[in-house]
């Protein structure tokens, strides 16, 4: 086989460092789902147009199915299992965020990456950074109030 | 049981699978990637209706990685659950763009896509018929030929040889003429909307092996594991108990992921591979024109009432478009018509409700079955009766609101617990909306803003013989698992199912054990998780259950607290005397039987087993529609407020309520998650989802690029509440509910938005061109 198909990727995935053979056509969301068993990494359109497949780099939310695997190559990537700060999955639970679940991961880590770069987002500012997440199930509001109770928490705390 | 406040049944309990989802620990069915499996890919077709030529699969074998190829002649049967119209793979000719042609197995997905790739098909393009009205009429171009020998699988389905009529119901009820006679006012509309999808996020996804002894092992991300298997056994010519099917939890489903298609393409490909273990996932693209739809539907809704406004007569053509093959959509034309006429009291009722076949994508159930559609189409027509009347439209629905000692179009009689208290829906519809009068009011910014309402109501169309079933066994800690064949879509069934225990038992929630993978190994038969129908069944089934294990555990009590059965309670993980409590015994040490001081033991273990049957349901006369479609009505009002922009077209949803009568709210939070997502999906639909088809019948928007979808920033602000009156045989009292926040939105929609433009929009979905249209059409 060509070897020029592959290239050698060097990452961290949620603190942990990786060095991988991929093809060069291989997404990041392949590579996170079938290399590194980082099931919570979801597939939804593999288009970039449903966000179920978000995660960080580097702390900013990106669509792991838009990205080859070669460009996380000396960066950090979170995905949900390495997610520490735990405020957003209880919210989420105590205020019936979800139901299938299939859309949470990509939420919890798009609304994440969203409080901690602005955490006094405004309602306008929340629906810019979620427009990018699609969910079938619940009708939006939920997960809205959800973010929102997280947020007074943070003030409460600060 | 004796009378006592309800502790767990009523209350806000968290979700069972709660923690698992937030922290991303779900699996879903293409979450499981072991080694060894071959990935499969399918060639689907190009065109919506076309002869097959030939098929050159021979540059397949270029691509490194490839196992084998599949193709229609391979297995020439035809399937499906209502008419066996549909070959897994097209032979001979393609119904529908997207249908597939050819599997390809290699060791790689992207293998698998290449080779698919370097499949040569030359096809002869055949006329296509591109709407359910075009069916109807074009008797020349014929999608099923040979219609006449295809065998019928379910009694009360009538496909008319020669025509493209995959299903006919009929509904004749009272005197017609006397009806129109009695009319001071008539109404008579056309209402059209195209297929649309379901667009769960998980895409349907399948594994199927078949194992050295010849049994067939199936993962699938299905509605109805049962079902899968009961379908397979037949078709494939297997034995039911060879075959086993499981679905972890669904990563949403609304309908669509009742069908079965995926499996058979998997076994298929499996057994080209000697068995090996096979894995099949659909694309978005795939997914959404490639799996089954969501049903379109042309209507003509013609209404008569009295001057006073009450309804006299009612009669309905409905061309449902099923697309290519008839698969579920065949029950959703009986069951949009079974309740034509909605809530209301009409004692003179037409319907001819047609399931055409086009060369459209196929449809399948959708959330609701039948009756957004209907809906749609009546509470348009009510609301265009109201404003010839001069009448308020609530009120319009309040004087003809059916009640208890009416019938139904098909005759039933209805009574206070088979059917839900509507007067007192739309009561509370009215104060929890703050609706006045209906007269749009106008904003500074010169926008218009209305409330529109809508009433429904629903039976769920079940077979007569539906079924589900509970086991029940014991931790040597007293914890209680519980196993039922209910598939958890997101809906919370596995959640209510543990209430229920929770409560008969007297229990801490925290010691019930819900298994959340169903297998049709191990856990009881159940039809399907579909029709609103799991509380009421599987709920009857825990309670069955529980009471079972009541009787063991007194059983075992007796002997060992030296009393009658009768002298004692469960509860609390104690087995007690009812009138001195002190005489107890921990549940959990009779669990695994009792042990005597001395040593000896009684007992055994203790496993609870429970079922439910829908009784009395009955096939409709195909003449009359006369018979038991259902048992029982759930009724409700909604209502939408938008605010809409005369200058642009373009509006806002503002609000959106519904107000439902549960029988009885067994988890509140969940139920109101229900209904926000019932009416969020109702709302994307009828605002925005439609495919659009180009002359060809080809889907021209199969992504979510293209296809339009809600999101974040386009919620209304959702009001919900229940009424609470009783099923007399549901689980503490509770009516069926899943379905029913969408049923009621399209309509409501419309109305509000009909008044604002003052112009009648009766076509879906609602964008600011199909206004801006009708506006234009007004002026010209
Ligand atoms: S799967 Fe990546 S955006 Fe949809
Ligand atoms: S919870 Fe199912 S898609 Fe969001």
């Amino acid at each position: 086989m060509d070897k020029g198909y592959f290239n050698l990727v060097d990452f961290r995935a949620n603190g942990v460092p990786y060095q991988l053979f991929v093809r060069n056509a291989d997404t990041l969301l392949h590579i996170l789902r079938e290399e590194l068993g980082l099931m919570s990494v979801k597939p939804g359109c593999e288009n970039g147009d449903c966000g179920s497949c978000t995660v960080l780099m580097d702390n900013v939310p990106v669509n792991a199915c838009h990205m080859l695997a070669v460009e996380a190559d000396s960066h950090h990537i979170t995905t949900i299992e390495g997610l520490e700060d735990t405020k957003l999955q209880e919210a989420f639970i105590a205020n019936h965020a979800l139901q299938c679940g299939y859309c949470t991961p990509g939420f919890i880590l798009n609304a994440h990456a969203l409080l901690s770069h602005h955490p006094d987002a405004d309602e306008q500012k929340i629906n810019e950074w979620l427009e990018s997440n699609i969910c079938r199930c619940t009708g939006y509001q939920e997960i809205k109030e959800a973010i929102q109770t997280v947020q007074k928490e943070l003030e409460g705390n600060g | 049981m004796t009378e006592r406040p309800l502790s767990v049944v009523g209350h806000f309990v968290t979700r069972v699978d709660g923690y698992d989802k937030a922290y991303g620990r779900t699996k879903y069915t293409a979450d499981v990637s072991l080694p060894e499996t071959l990935h499969v890919q399918m060639l689907t077709s190009p065109y919506a209706h076309a002869k097959i030529n030939h098929i050159d699969t021979s540059r397949i074998w270029d691509v490194q990685g490839v196992r084998a190829v599949v193709t229609g002649n391979d297995f020439p049967i035809r399937v499906g659950p209502l008419v066996a119209d549909r070959m897994p793979l097209a032979v001979d000719k393609v119904r529908y763009y997207g249908e597939p042609v050819a599997l390809v197995i290699a060791n790689k997905p992207h293998q698998a896509k290449a080779a698919c790739n370097k499949i040569k098909v030359s096809y002869e393009q055949l006329p296509v018929i591109n709407s359910p009205q075009e069916a109807m009429q074009n008797e020349s171009v014929l999608i099923h030929e040979q219609l006449n020998d295809y065998k019928l699988q379910v009694e009360g389905i009538c496909a008319v040889p020669n025509t493209n009529i995959a299903n006919h119901t009929k509904i004749r009820k009272g005197d017609m003429e006397k009806g129109w006679k009695n009319s001071d006012k008539i109404v008579e509309a056309e209402f059209s909307f195209s297929p649309s999808d379901h667009a769960a996020l998980e895409t349907r996804a399948v594994r199927a092996e078949i194992l050295p002894d010849g049994r067939v092992m199936i993962y699938t991300s299905s509605q109805g594991p049962f079902y899968v298997k009961k379908l397979l056994s037949q078709f494939l010519k297997i034995d039911e108990g060879k075959i086993s099917v499981q679905t972890s939890m669904l990563g949403g489903a609304f309908g669509g992921k009742g069908c079965v298609q995926l499996e058979f393409l998997a076994y298929l490909a499996s057994k080209a591979v000697g068995g090996k273990m096979v894995r099949l996932v659909n694309s978005r693209e795939q997914d959404m024109v490639t799996s089954p739809v969501h049903i379109g539907l042309h209507a003509k809704v013609k209404l008569g009432a009295d001057s006073a406004g009450k309804l006299q007569a009612a009669s309905y053509e409905f061309l449902f478009d099923g697309g290519a093959y008839s698969d579920m959509g065949a029950g959703i034309s009986k069951a949009g018509a079974v309740d034509c006429t909605g809530p209301y009291k009409i004692d003179n009722v037409h319907c001819d409700s047609y399931c055409m076949y086009t060369n459209h994508p196929y449809a399948t159930s959708f959330r609701g079955f039948g009756h957004p559609e209907q809906a749609f189409a009546m509470e348009r027509t009510m609301d265009m009766l109201a404003k010839e009347l001069a009448m308020d439209p609530l009120e319009l629905r309040m004087i003809n609101a059916i009640k208890p000692g009416d019938t139904t179009p098909t005759q039933v009689h209805l009574n206070a617990s088979n059917l839900g208290d509507l007067p007192s829906c739309l009561r509370k519809l009215k104060t929890l909306t703050d609706y006045k009068e209906t007269k749009s009011k106008i904003t500074k910014e010169g926008k218009i803003r209305t409330i529109g309402i809508s009433a429904f109501w629903k039976t769920s169309s079940t077979p007569p013989n539906a079924t589900a079933g509970v086991i029940l066994t014991f931790n040597t800690d007293g914890s209680i698992n519980l196993n039922c064949g209910a598939v958890e879509l997101g809906q919370g069934s596995k959640t209510v199912l543990a209430q229920i225990l929770a409560e008969r038992l007297q229990m801490d929630m925290k010691k019930i054990n819900v298994t959340f993978e169903v297998s049709t190994e191990y856990d009881p038969h159940q039809w399907k998780t579909v029709a609103s129908s799991t509380t009421y069944l599987a709920g009857r089934a825990v309670l069955a259950a529980a009471d079972d294990i009541i009787r063991q555990l007194k059983q075992i009590g007796s002997v060992a607290l030296r009393c009658s059965p009768d002298d004692l309670n469960v509860g609390q993980r104690l087995i007690y005397l009812k009138d001195s409590p002190e005489y107890n015994m921990k549940i959990k040490d009779v669990v695994v039987a009792y042990k005597y001081p001395n040593g000896n033991s009684v007992g055994g273990l203790v496993i609870g087993k429970g079922s439910h049957v829908v009784r009395h349901l009955t096939p409709l006369d195909p003449h009359t529609g006369f018979g038991k479609p259902g048992p029982q009505w759930t009724v409700g009002a909604q209502a939408v407020e938008t605010e809409y922009d005369p200058k642009t077209h373009a509006y806002r949803i503002i609000k959106a309520a519904t107000v439902l009568d549960a029988g009885k709210v067994i988890n509140p939070a969940l139920a109101i998650g229900q209904m926000r997502g019932g009416m969020y999906l109702g709302l994307s639909w009828a605002s925005r989802e439609s495919f659009s088809f180009d002359e060809q019948a080809i889907v021209c928007n199969p992504s979510f690029r293209s296809y339009d979808v809600m999101r974040i920033q386009d919620h209304p602000d959702y009001l919900v509440d229940f009424v609470e009156t009783p099923l007399v045989d549901g689980p503490y009292g509770a009516r069926g509910i899943g379905e029913y926040g969408v049923i009621g939105m399209a309509g409501a929609l419309a109305n509000s938005l009909s008044q604002a433009s003052s112009c009648n929009i009766n076509q879906l979905p609602i964008i600011p061109e199909t206004i801006w249209k009708l506006t234009k059409g007004d002026k010209q």
